[in-house]
């Protein structure tokens, strides 16, 4: 990952198929940005409400980037290319792409869920009020989504990153007219923003760096590769950055948002809040990663540990939920906490850290949408109402079975190989503590997984609804993802090369490594997890099996850990309560005082000004009109008609001018 | 050979009465004669001056002022014949339409 290449430079020699496709990689930007736009015109009066844009754009942005894809298959190398912006004072902004292998597979992975995610809606949001401005946020966050992942500069990478998150918070309270979900929407909203603060002054800090000079990344990691920056303030530096990840990745203290923004619709929770935006988070810390190398090491071992409490904490909090789309959400919580584990181990652990994203975002999409088949047809979220449901759901089920699978990490699914390498990667760097935090959440999540599958497929069904299989439009995602979900794997399979590896890679490429003791260790863990959950979930009982034994603990994780409970009462009530009400008297008085205050000043003033244009103005101009009206009705009596009278006047006139002249001159 | 200051005076005399006979003379015909008399004043003065001089400028200029004057009165009397047929008077104070 040689960021390190001068603008528009192609920093290696042999040209390759997928050239093309990656020096000009901003279309894969702009196509959705366009069909988005298109959508907005015009989607209302488009036969079909305008998801075809939508569909149409994203396919070929998804055609697109296997072109960028391929050109690292065949072993291409980076490339950046950027035009001028703007330019404040000594700062230098750009527009630019920078695309390595790690842009290609996220292009692939972001193109690939949101065109599922756009065929999929069609029958989840068929007949929705507001279908047509879903589709348009569906394909703007997507536009988003791959700003961030192609940019070059830290700006264009903010700017995407803040787009992501408005469309976000537009999907989430899609269905405001409940008012759950709109509390949902903003809670979301202000809790990444609470970590999108230090991100800001972390960006900030790193264009001091340079100078004030230039955003670009490469740049950024150039100069402090120079070693001239003190240690310090790029640990302060990274930590800053970090609380960017840990407000969108939802790691924990921020992870509150998450859970909550399952409110929305379900193929929502797969695109954004599960497959792709959360991963930025990740993907940033990988984008920046020469910042937290430069770091003093206290900031990745912090890293570390707020990614272990998470995906611990996290797969915990799975095992209690009844709401099936909480389930998902809590193991995407602890997934994430996975990969930015894995990320927090260093350069091994950035192409092991990216292949868990990158399988996870191709089963926990399939998961996601197989939980929104499933709500679909029984019209309700909770386990409770579900069960049984293997015979009228097939496809649904089969999928959901892969996914699951692959979720627990079972041998030869996606999961296994990607939770396996960071195993491996946690024993080679000797980082014994988080191995076991590893070991133990893949055990938690085959657990909590297989419980989802018993209550929600096996059984008697419990709800009231006549559910039946979801439309072709919903299983052909379906079926795609699960597909998929087999495949991708593959690519990081140390036995079969691993070419993942040679894609996503930090300075040089490190080969995989296969350990069988670890593999057979993983794959052990998550079959007592799938045991303990069919045994425990096989038949349906009144109460969670787990409630009576686990006692106080199951209050704990139902109320998940108080942690919601300690933010409201000890932050928003108090800010609620007392700052806002400061905010808002000085809103009222001050600030409206000082608005009503200048308006009546004004008011006063310009009556001011109306007095004196009507008496000042219109006097002097009626005045002059007065006085020559007066002075003309006095002479007006010399022109009497009679000639005499004039010849008078004009013999006065010479005499007069005759004595003057005589005498005077 | 008559003194130039003489004939000024005459001149001047002469004027003097054209000026009279146009501010005090109410008839039109009147009028017309005393602006004669002023012209002819000013003529004499023009030959006084020629003479004096040495001059034929002075005399050429004054068979100009004769010709014109001659056409001032001619258009003058057709004026007040005019008058005289609308109004059945020549008084000049009594022609007085041509003001506020």
């Amino acid at each position: 990952m040689n960021v390190l290449a001068a603008e528009g430079e192609v920093a290696f020699e042999a040209t390759t198929n997928g050239l093309w496709f990656v020096e000009h990689a901003w279309i894969v930007v702009l196509v959705p940005l366009v069909s988005a736009a298109l959508t907005l015109a015009f989607g209302k009066r488009t036969p079909g409400k305008g998801a075809v844009y939508g569909i149409v754009g994203v396919g070929a942005a998804f055609l697109f980037s296997l072109g960028v894809l391929w050109h690292f298959v065949e072993g291409g190398g980076p490339f950046e290319g950027s035009i001028d912006w703007f330019t404040i004072g000594p700062l230098h902004l750009e527009l630019g792409i920078l695309v390595d292998g790690l842009t290609g597979v996220m292009v692939v992975v972001v193109t690939a869920v949101s065109l599922c995610v756009h065929v999929y809606s069609l029958g989840y949001m068929h007949g929705d009020e507001r279908f047509t401005w879903f589709y348009v946020v569906l394909s703007l966050f997507t536009a988003a989504m791959l700003t961030v992942v192609v940019s070059n500069n830290l700006i264009q990478l903010l700017v995407g990153w803040e787009v992501m998150g408005i469309c976000s918070y537009l999907l989430i309270g899609h269905w405001w007219e409940v008012k759950e979900n709109s509390n949902a929407a903003i809670k979301a909203f202000i809790t990444t923003r609470v970590g999108d603060i230090p991100f800001m002054f972390g960006i900030i800090a790193l264009i001091a760096v340079t100078g004030f000079t230039t955003t670009n990344i490469g740049e950024v990691s150039h100069e402090l590769g120079l070693g001239e920056v003190s240690p310090l303030f790029v640990s302060v530096a990274a930590l800053l950055l970090f609380g960017g990840t840990v407000g969108k990745s939802a790691q924990f203290p921020l992870h509150v948002w998450l859970p909550d923004a399952m409110a929305g619709p379900t193929p929502v929770s797969a695109l954004i809040h599960a497959a792709t935006m959360v991963a930025a988070g990740v993907y940033l810390i990988g984008r920046l990663f020469e910042v937290f190398l430069l770091a003093d090491e206290w900031v990745l071992t912090i890293v570390s540990i707020v990614a272990a409490i998470t995906a611990l904490g996290a797969a915990l909090l799975a095992i209690v939920q009844d709401d099936i789309k909480r389930v998902l959400a809590y193991s995407t919580l602890s997934q994430l906490a996975y990969m930015v584990a894995g990320l927090s181990l260093g350069e091994l652990g950035l192409t092991a850290g990216f292949f868990h994203l990158f399988t996870h975002a191709f089963f926990k999409a399939l998961l996601f949408l197989c939980a929104g088949s499933v709500i679909h047809a029984v019209h309700s979220n909770n386990m409770s109402d579900m069960g049984g449901l293997r015979r009228s759901m097939p496809v649904t089920f089969w999928t959901m079975l892969i996914g699951s699978l692959a979720l627990a990490g079972i041998f030869p699914l996606a999961g296994f190989w990607s939770k396996d390498e960071l195993l491996v990667v946690a024993h080679e760097e000797h980082v014994d503590w988080l191995f076991i935090v590893f070991l133990a959440t893949a055990a938690i999540t085959a657990f909590y997984t297989m419980r989802m599958v018993m209550l929600t497929f096996f059984g008697e069904y419990k709800g009231q609804a006549h559910p039946h299989e979801s439309p072709s439009t919903m299983t052909g995602p379906l079926i795609a993802l699960a597909a998929a979900t087999v495949g991708v794997g593959l690519l990081g399979a140390p036995q079969l090369n691993a070419v993942f590896g040679k894609w996503v890679f930090f300075e040089e490429i490190h080969e995989a490594v296969f350990v069988p003791w670890i593999a057979l260790l993983s794959t052990a863990g998550a079959l007592l997890g799938l045991a303990a959950g069919y045994v425990l979930y096989r038949e349906r009982k009144a109460q969670d099996p787990l409630q009576a034994p686990l006692g106080p603990a199951w209050n704990l994780l139902q109320h998940r850990y108080y942690i919601d409970d300690f933010y409201m009462r000890w932050i928003v009530y108090p800010v609620r309560d007392t700052w806002s009400t400061a905010v808002n008297w000085f809103n009222q008085v001050v600030i409206d005082g000082v608005v009503n205050g200048a308006a009546a000043l004004t008011r006063a003033f310009a009556q001011v000004i109306a007095w004196f244009d009507r008496t000042a103005i219109d006097g002097a101009v009626n005045g002059a009109g007065e006085v020559a009206g007066r002075t003309g009705n006095v002479l007006k009596y010399l022109q009497s008609g009679n000639v005499q009278w004039y010849a008078v006047g004009l013999f006065v006139g010479v005499i007069a001018l005759a004595v003057v002249f005589i005498r005077v001159v | 050979m008559i003194r130039l200051p003489l004939v000024l005076m005459f001149s001047a005399l002469l004027f003097s009465a054209g000026v009279y006979g146009v501010l005090a003379r109410r008839n039109a015909v009147m009028v017309l004669m005393a602006i004669e008399l002023m012209l002819n004043a000013v003529n004499v003065n023009l030959v006084a001056f020629a003479a004096s001089l040495q001059q034929m400028s002075g005399q050429v200029f004054a068979l100009f002022v004769i010709a014109v004057a001659a056409a001032e009165v001619g258009i003058g009397l057709a004026i007040v014949i005019l008058l005289f047929r609308t109004r059945e008077s020549i008084n000049v104070d009594e022609v007085n339409l041509l003001k506020w």
